[in-house]
């Protein structure tokens, strides 16, 4: 792990954990698209004799070690273990809670569901504090949770009730809390990665400038590979690295950008390797594998709250569902779906713990049951919420409310009653 | 030129403390004599006289007020001088009329717009002089004084900080704040506006700096998208006290793509304001009230006019974003202009006084949201509205701002409203060619005669 990280900038190598995806081929066969032949499983554990030692180990390699009642080299606590679990659990079962609640239009819009790759969110955000940023994009409802947005706010923004966490005023595409620090829900993909430059730039300044000496805030920024095509990407890139900013770049490369395969819209789909480009690692990680990313992103987080800069993570991972809930999802393989299903993280996750004896079955379906509860009131409380009443049309479109003029008869316009009313015309 | 013009300055500012006097002594019905008296007083030395008015005027609300007064009771007297020689009764009269209301209103006005500290208005009875600037050094002074004042305010843009801004904006800031809180930023408009918006939600206030406006296109989506609705979006949970800035307009020759006014792309953003400021005064006390808005607001600025050169006074002030300014209260007709027109439209007036028009000119300055407040007073008084500005035809502020009046006013106008714009047209390079896009004051001239018919 140390090699990814202490190499010096320029010769920053790549560094991945896992299957034969990782090593350097030409340009030919990393990755796993529907176009390509699936790779046989078993394959993964040939790599054993030739996996570099180091701390990440991939699940599948514990398990086949059959060490010692002691387990000395197990990567998490039970207590990890099961905060991990649940995280993930809550985010799965959310996702499938939003799916019901949208067909039973309960919400309406652009709806996407994070299925399938929990392993990034969880990985990485219960890794911070809450005084840490994470800004995500559309696909951001699991994001929150991570972060500690309480389930029934963000199943009252869905359902665009006034007590959801924008007031109603957001939506799915939109979750911002400003208590645990979640900038953004942004819908253009792209958009967030220079906000999250912000905020990052934001702690540097405090740390330098403003002399707050404690001030480590780490800033994440979540999107996919769609957006490691766009201008805002490298642009953001760039300055991090030359600023040193206290940011993590984590791509969730699920590989499709709604209907677009990565492998058809980008030229090098290799993406970690663009950080070295740019003078920052960039390391590549089985996005479906909690522990493994919970690893990486420990160092780069380390590293980042050091003040040694930004680096770039590619988590290989997958979306079990469509798009959104509108996209019918026909162009995809089943086989490259059954191949992903079968590496559910939670799964994964569920097998680790027992394997290892960090926990009981009946342990994780206390959890599960608790988590479906906590959604059953969730939802309840969605419903029972009212609905944002008119007069809340005018109250955040200015932090300052004269932004809105002076009035023919001399006052302010927000000095008006129409305004408090809602019904005055902007 | 500027020993003509105060020599021109220092006539008129005779004329007018004798007037100003006669109002005082209106009251004791000392008319006619009390008239004669100061007629002959104006000898006087003027700075002493002056001082004198500023403490016994009991018009002006505040001394701090005397040296603005002066700004805005100022044009007025370009009509007195011309009608001098007619009876002077039409000019005590008009003169006293004139002066009392608008003079009035033009100072509440100013003093709303005046941050007056407590102590100000207890210290000495004379204003401080004040000092000359130009309106770039005055952008700078502006912003500099609020760099001091608040360590969260840094500025973001190319070549800010040890090139000193490509306008010298930000000039001599790099060496006193340091590199970080003057950022020279790489060539990516829509990143480092963005940067400055992830910055503004987490507590700092940016100044961004478009080295052209018109490479804030580049940037759209982030003002946009983020910068004019994340409160909105976010519930009010995050506020973007960001300021963003550049020079618009066109210059001498420049090529169509640094020619371009961005005002009328912007104004539709739900959720920023928009100011254009034109002379020294204004730019540092928008550029200070945008500052410390909490609002996101957009500065414009005009290539042409930053080389403007006004006295401005020494102490602390803003000016009121969404307020607009006064420039010659007038009769005939309410001329609505901003940025680099309100020169264009200034020269015509002089034309139109010597044919005897009485134009109304107010700078808008608040672009979004209009002060519907001081141009609804004028259509009132006036019934006859001229727009001159800078912006395209198509969409541009002036059209906004026709239907915002026609909406509010239209039975106090007397003729439709005259929109003078830039012709739809990219700027050309050649000279002849870009005069011709833009309005000029003859145009002005030709266009308040067709509307007072």
């Amino acid at each position: 792990m140390a090699t990814a990280f202490s190499a010096p900038k320029l010769a920053a190598q790549p560094f991945s954990t896992i299957s034969p995806s990782s090593q350097d081929r030409p340009l030919k066969i990393p990755f796993l698209g529907s176009t390509r032949k699936l790779r046989c499983l078993g394959s993964s554990r040939l790599n054993l004799s030739r996996r570099p030692s180091g701390p990440v180990v991939a699940v599948s390699d514990v398990v086949k070690a059959k060490k010692p009642t002691q387990n000395p080299s197990l990567l998490i606590t039970k207590d990890e273990g099961l905060e991990l679990y649940e995280d993930m659990v809550l985010g799965r079962a959310f996702e499938d809670m939003c799916a019901q609640m949208y067909y039973r239009g309960k919400m309406f819009g652009f709806v996407h569901l994070y299925n399938g790759q929990e392993a990034v969110s969880t990985g990485f955000i219960k890794l911070l504090k809450q005084q840490d940023s994470v800004v995500s994009t559309y696909r951001d409802h699991v994001h929150a949770l991570s972060k500690g947005v309480p389930s029934r706010a963000v199943m009252s923004e869905l359902f665009g009730k006034s007590t959801g966490c924008c007031r109603g005023q957001g939506g799915s595409m939109h979750m911002f809390s400003s208590e645990h620090n979640l900038i953004g829900g942004f819908a253009f993909i792209g958009e967030g990665i220079p906000v999250a430059t912000g905020a990052a730039f934001s702690s540097k300044y405090r740390r330098e400038v403003l002399k707050e000496a404690n001030c480590d805030h780490v800033t994440l920024a979540f999107f996919g590979d769609g957006t490691c095509n766009n201008g805002q990407f490298y642009e953001c890139l760039n300055m991090a690295a030359l600023w040193k900013l206290p940011i993590v770049f984590v791509v969730e490369n699920n590989l499709w950008a709604i209907g677009m395969s990565h492998l058809r819209a980008t030229s090098d789909p290799q993406i970690y390797k663009k950080g070295p480009a740019f003078g920052m690692p960039g390391v590549h990680v089985d996005g479906m594998d909690v522990l493994k990313v919970r690893e990486v992103a420990k160092e780069a987080i380390g590293r980042a709250r050091r003040g040694e800069g930004p680096t770039l993570v590619e988590c290989e991972t997958y979306r079990f569902r469509g798009h959104s809930l509108a996209d019918p999802d026909e162009l995809r393989d089943p086989a490259e779906k059954a191949h992903y299903a079968a590496r559910d993280p939670i799964t994964a996750l569920k097998k680790y713990l027992i394997e290892n004896n960090l926990a009981g079955e009946a342990e994780l379906k206390a959890i599960d049951k608790k988590i479906d509860e906590l959604l059953e009131d969730a939802v309840e409380f969605a419903e029972e919420s009212p609905l944002p009443p008119r007069s809340q049309l005018l109250e955040n479109v200015f932090a300052d409310p004269k932004g809105f003029g002076i009035g023919p008869d001399g006052r302010y316009r927000c000095e008006d009653p129409k305004f408090t009313e809602g019904t005055a015309h902007v | 030129m500027s020993l003509k013009f105060f020599a021109h300055f220092l006539f008129i500012f005779q004329v007018y403390i004798s007037v100003f006097l006669l109002i005082i002594h209106l009251q004791f019905h000392f008319f006619e004599i009390a008239f004669l008296f100061y007629f002959f007083a104006g000898a006087k030395p003027m700075a002493a006289i002056f001082q004198g008015v500023g403490a016994a005027a009991t018009l002006s609300s505040s001394p701090s007020n005397s040296f603005d007064s002066n700004n805005s009771v100022f044009s007025p007297l370009t009509s007195f001088s011309v009608r001098r020689g007619a009876s002077f009764a039409v000019v005590r009269s008009d003169g006293i009329l004139n002066l009392n209301p608008k003079g009035r209103r033009a100072q509440q006005l100013i003093s709303n717009a005046v941050a007056t500290k407590a102590d100000s208005a207890a210290s000495s009875s004379s204003s401080k002089p004040g000092h000359e600037l130009l309106l770039f050094e005055a952008l700078q002074e502006g912003l500099e004084e609020e760099m001091d004042r608040d360590p969260r305010v840094c500025v973001m843009g190319e070549d800010v900080g040890h090139y000193g801004g490509s306008y010298k904006v930000t000039k001599g800031l790099a060496e006193k704040f340091g590199d970080l809180r003057v950022l020279d930023t790489p060539i990516a408009e829509n990143s480092f506006t963005g940067m400055g918006i992830g910055a503004a939600m987490t507590g700092l206030r940016p100044v961004v700096e478009g080295m052209n406006m018109g490479f804030l296109l580049l940037a759209f989506n982030q003002i946009s998208n983020n910068c004019g609705m994340l409160h909105y979006t976010s519930g009010g949970q995050f506020t973007i006290p960001i300021v963003i800035r550049g020079p618009g307009g066109v210059g001498r020759q420049l090529g169509a793509e640094h020619s371009q006014r961005l005002e009328s792309y912007f104004q539709s953003i739900p959720g920023i304001q928009m100011v254009a400021c034109s002379t020294p005064y204004n730019a540092k006390g928008l550029m200070k009230a945008a500052i410390r808005s909490e609002n996101p607001v957009i500065l414009f600025e005009h290539v042409l006019l930053y080389n403007l050169k006004e006295r401005i006074p020494d102490e602390d002030y803003i000016c009121n974003l969404e307020e607009a300014e006064m420039v010659r209260p007038g009769e005939h007709v309410t001329i609505l202009t901003y940025s680099r027109m309100r020169y264009h439209v200034m020269q015509a007036a002089k034309t139109l006084v010597n044919k005897g028009y009485d134009p109304e000119v107010i700078d808008i300055r608040s672009l979004k949201p209009f002060d519907l407040y001081t141009i609804g007073n004028s259509v009132k008084k006036t019934h006859r509205v001229l727009i001159v500005e800078e912006c395209m035809r198509t969409g541009g502020i002036g059209a906004s701002l026709t239907a915002a009046i026609t909406e509010n006013f239209n039975d106090y106008l007397d003729a439709p409203i005259m929109c003078l714009s830039s012709q739809d047209v990219p700027t050309p390079y050649a000279g002849t060619l870009e005069e011709v896009t833009v309005v000029q004051p003859a145009q002005i001239v030709t266009a308040v005669e067709q509307l007072c018919q």
